[in-house]
């Protein structure tokens, strides 16, 4: 039993009159393995397709069945898509959390519940509307092996009332769900659904003090996870090996993959494929595997998460000194060790900065959004090849798992940039080549890939000492000649990372940088600040290490800036202060989140507001 | 006055190399040391055979081992990877490129300790190259520990006495699905060198595990892996003869019972039965003889397992014929009409 505290407080006031239009959250709590990832998907939709910015955040166990799972669904006419904290309707079906669930929201929140649980004891401030799951679910769904997966539609119905959703859309959505293919799965719950919703007519006098109107603000979007989007980037950039190891919550990238390469990416005259998929018995195999195929001139890549690229730490030092491109997304979770697996950090960007032992240095990029996971992994693997490194590209559990809003992606302009290799004709031409000479006075060697039918082609790789003929040496001066080239790559790498983005407000005393996820939270927290506080905030998202000039322009032309990390020890402030002088660290505070949920505005705002003493 | 001296005529094998084309750079290792002459079975066996060095990839882990690929095939890529995570890389590159031919070579350490699990999963996938353990039972490059496959009861140069038992890793190549598996001594060039070809024939996995003594910290008494004990407790199971597909095969058959295979290339391993009834194509029968004979203190050399049918795990893979590394952008970037479709199926 729950030990919450029960403080009922004055009868509602009727809001139904002026009810919040295109506003609200809604929170469905279930038992993961309960089938209502469906359900979920198909509300979201059905909100989107009546042309309302939409957002959904999946809260969901390290576990296959039988624990809490919350799902939350943010509807924006502003366009918000960050995580927002208050709770206006909620989905109680899980009895396990639904006291707590119930008690934890504001006063006026609607609460739909399965009506044994007698959640309308607890409060008296709250909206409540008791749905008979069980008896609404058996007439519409014969099969009682099929009704634990069919009985959440029967709230989507019900929601669908009270919030004046289109039941039309709920079919449409069920449709492109299921796909033509599954009709019967598509009558099934579309059976359940008309249920709920005329449950709700009959049953249900007043309604919700939220509704949903039609709006065009998603026109021509589409909805799509990081992690898919990541998987059509990395088929897009032409990738031909992928070696890889399950971890969540980078899994579904590879899944994803799979399913785009087996349709798209084989030979229509052989069947054969243009690709090879590994699935490696760990990390260190891996990655293993992704270097050697990126030596031999593939494009390769892995994706892992925290404890994988702790594994894979020493291999990418290899990549590093014996300078192998290969592409590692990095989907973060909550670290250290296992941490909380299916819950969202940016936690390894510090280390992977100068992930492996000795000095080594990797530049990494930040996505935001599904429309750049698509474009970066494009641009990663080009960068990869062009200085012929291990990129990183740093995603995160929220960016990677949830549905999102996003444009349609852009066919890619350029066309695939393969870096300074030199086949047999152009050996014949330059009379050989020295693997590790800096030709060009960018740092970055020609190569020759195995297989070259040259005299001249052979070299041998290793990531012990070499010269500029990767020649075994323990000279002082190889040695250092050497470590001071890579150092002088990374410094050309500046001018080719993708820029930041910067937006300055004429009257902006003080600034956010942050990266990644935090986007969402911190624009949405720059419209609070100067509509509820009158403070003015510029904004510069970062987009990629190693850091550019634009950086240290937007610090120093800000009173404050405040460095967004959803990190315990500010990784990112930490990274800057490995670069930056004094006066410019003196510039900068730290503001983070850590707890494992998407960022969310308030957060942000609250904690600006308790720094700058407000 | 002047007197001309012919040079006498280059030898050049059938693709018209001399054996110097096939050599590496001067070897660093101890004078004397096992490694050296695989190194020198390897030079040659790559030469007779004719294969086209461009098209080989050298591959090896950390240690004395793994330092000799610099001393064959200079004219071959080389990737000298972290300590016992060669079999990755190896396998990452011919995912890359399926038409190289992968040789790695790696010692004791690297396969039976750090990288057992990596050796093991290229067994169970049939990885198709070439893996030789230079095999001595010793850490050298850190100054004589004992490795994994050091024998119970054989003793350091110290006197202290291994307690544990060795893997044997002919034993794990057998069981878990390498498609050559093949024991051989240093001192043993003509076995060896048949070893080694067949090897560059077969279209799977060939581990050979060659026991190489290490003169510098292996190789008194008390060890079980020392050119003195090898000479006395070798247990020869076949004489074996490898014919080349280039070469006529019809001139003479041996006398004795000989069993002859056809290799995938086309090439022949000609193998004649010396003491015990031994079948190549029996898994169980090679892993009982290893048994026996290591109870007796004995090493059993020879062919032990040969299935030239098993698919590897490139075809396993349903790869394109070409490399997939180096396909132009027209196989590997999908047309815009595809991206399109997508989008739409996300809308």
């Amino acid at each position: 039993m729950s030990t919450l505290e029960v403080s009922p407080s004055d009868t509602l006031p009727d809001q139904s009159i002026h009810p919040v239009v295109n506003d609200f959250s809604i929170q469905i709590g279930t038992v993961n393995g309960s089938g209502s990832q469906t359900a979920n998907s198909v509300l979201m939709r059905s909100i989107f397709q009546m042309g309302i910015p939409v957002s959904g955040k999946n809260m969901f166990p390290s576990n296959i069945a039988g624990l809490p799972t919350w799902f939350t669904i943010r509807a924006s006419k502003h366009g918000y898509i960050g995580r927002r904290k208050e709770i206006d309707i909620l989905v109680a079906m899980n009895p396990e959390t639904a006291r707590e669930d119930t008690m934890k929201l504001p006063t006026g929140a609607a609460v739909i519940y399965d009506e044994p649980l007698k959640l309308n004891e607890l409060r008296s401030d709250l909206h409540f509307f008791p749905v008979p799951f069980d008896k609404l679910v058996a007439p519409v769904c014969p099969d009682a092996k099929l009704r634990k997966l069919v009985r959440n539609m029967i709230y989507d119905g019900v929601v669908a009332q009270l919030l004046s959703i289109e039941m039309d859309e709920i079919h449409n959505a069920l449709l492109k769900q299921f796909g033509k293919k599954k009709a019967k799965a598509v009558e099934l719950n579309w059976g359940a659904a008309k249920a709920g919703y005329e449950f709700a007519v009959k049953t249900f006098a007043h309604g919700v003090p939220y509704r949903v109107e039609r709006m065009n603000a998603t026109a021509g979007k589409i909805i799509i996870d990081g992690n898919s989007a990541s998987a059509l980037g990395c088929m897009f950039a032409g990738v031909t090996v992928v070696t890889w190891y399950p971890i969540t919550p980078s899994s579904s990238l590879v899944e994803s993959l799979i399913g785009y390469m087996r349709r798209f990416r084989h030979e229509p005259e052989t069947g054969k494929a243009t690709y090879a998929i590994v699935q490696a018995e760990d990390e260190l195999a891996s990655i293993g595997m992704a270097l050697g195929a990126g030596w031999a001139g593939a494009r390769s890549m892995t994706a892992t998460a925290g404890p994988g690229i702790s594994l894979m730490s020493e291999f990418i030092g290899l990549g590093y000194y014996s300078e192998i491109p290969v592409v590692v997304f990095d989907v973060e979770r909550v670290g250290p060790s296992t941490g909380l697996p299916t819950r969202t950090q940016q936690g390894d960007i510090l280390t992977t900065a100068i992930l492996s032992h000795g000095d080594t240095k990797h530049p990494m990029f930040f996505p935001c959004s599904p429309e750049e996971c698509f474009s970066m992994a494009i641009e990663a693997f080009d960068f990869a090849e062009k200085f012929q490194t291990p990129t990183f590209v740093m995603t995160d559990l929220d960016l990677g798992m949830n549905n999102w809003m996003a444009d349609a992606f852009p066919y890619p302009e350029k066309p695939i940039a393969r870096g300074k290799v030199l086949d047999a004709e152009e050996l014949t031409k330059q009379g050989g080549f020295a693997r590790y000479k800096d030709v060009d006075g960018d740092g970055v060697g020609y190569r020759t890939l195995p297989g070259t039918n040259h005299p001249q082609a052979a070299y041998f790789t290793r990531g012990s000492g070499h010269n500029e003929k990767a020649q075994y040496t323990e000279r002082e001066d190889d040695y250092i000649n050497n470590m001071d080239r890579l150092s002088h790559k990374f410094e050309v790498m500046r001018q080719f990372v993708p820029e930041p983005l910067v937006t300055v407000p004429e009257k902006a005393t003080i600034g956010f940088v942050a990266f990644g996820t935090s986007d969402a939270a911190v624009r949405e927290s720059c419209d609070q600040l100067r509509d509820e506080y009158g403070i003015e905030a510029s904004y510069l998202r970062l987009r990629a290490y190693p850091f550019t000039q634009h950086l240290l322009d937007f610090i120093q032309r800000h009173e404050r800036v405040y460095v967004v990390d959803q990190n315990r020890d500010g990784q990112l402030l930490g990274l800057m202060k490995l670069e930056f002088e004094p006066e410019i660290l003196a510039k900068l505070r730290s503001l983070r989140y850590y707890g494992g949920l998407p960022l969310d505005a308030r957060t942000v705002t609250d904690e600006i507001i308790r720094q700058e003493g407000k | 006055m002047s007197t001309t001296v012919t040079p006498p005529p280059k030898k050049l094998n059938h693709i018209g190399l001399e054996v110097v084309q096939y050599k590496g750079s001067k070897t660093t290792l101890c004078a004397g040391c096992g490694h050296n002459s695989i190194s020198e079975r390897i030079v040659e066996a790559f030469y007779d055979l004719g294969v086209n060095p461009y098209t080989v990839a050298k591959f090896s882990g950390i240690g004395c081992s793994s330092k000799s690929p610099a001393y064959f095939l200079g004219l071959s890529h080389g990737f000298n990877g972290v300590h016992g995570r060669m079999p990755a890389i190896a396998t990452g590159a011919l995912l890359a490129n399926s038409t190289l031919l992968g040789l790695g070579v790696t010692g004791d350490g690297d396969t039976a300790s750090i990288g057992l699990g990596q050796f093991m999963h290229m067994v169970r996938r049939n990885v198709p190259m070439i893996y030789v353990i230079e095999d001595n039972g010793v850490y050298g490059l850190t100054k004589g520990q004992f490795s994994a496959t050091a024998d119970l009861g054989s003793t350091l140069k110290t006197g202290i006495a291994n307690d544990l038992p060795p893997f044997d890793c002919c034993a794990l190549a057998l069981k878990w699905g390498a498609t050559f598996v093949a024991r051989s001594f240093s001192g043993d060039k003509k076995q060896l060198q048949a070893i080694m070809k067949t090897a560059i024939a077969h279209k799977g996995l060939s581990v050979i595990d060659v026991v190489s003594p290490c003169v510098t910290f292996n190789d008194h008494a008390g060890s079980t892996k020392s050119y003195s004990y090898m000479k006395e407790h070798e247990e020869v199971l076949q004489d074996l003869d490898f014919v080349p597909f280039f070469e006529d095969i019809s001139i003479e058959i041996p006398e004795g019972e000989v069993r002859d295979v056809q290799m995938h290339d086309g090439s022949h391993l000609r193998i004649r039965k010396l003491h015990r009834d031994f079948d190549i194509t029996d898994r169980f029968k090679a892993l009982q003889a290893l048994e026996e004979t290591e109870a007796r203190g004995e090493v059993l050399t020879g062919v032990l397992y040969l299935n030239t049918s098993k698919p590897t795990f490139l075809e396993l893979l349903n790869l394109t014929d070409q490399a997939v590394a180096t396909l132009p952008e027209s196989k590997v970037r999908p047309s815009k009409a595809v991206l399109d479709s997508l989008m739409e199926e996300l809308r």
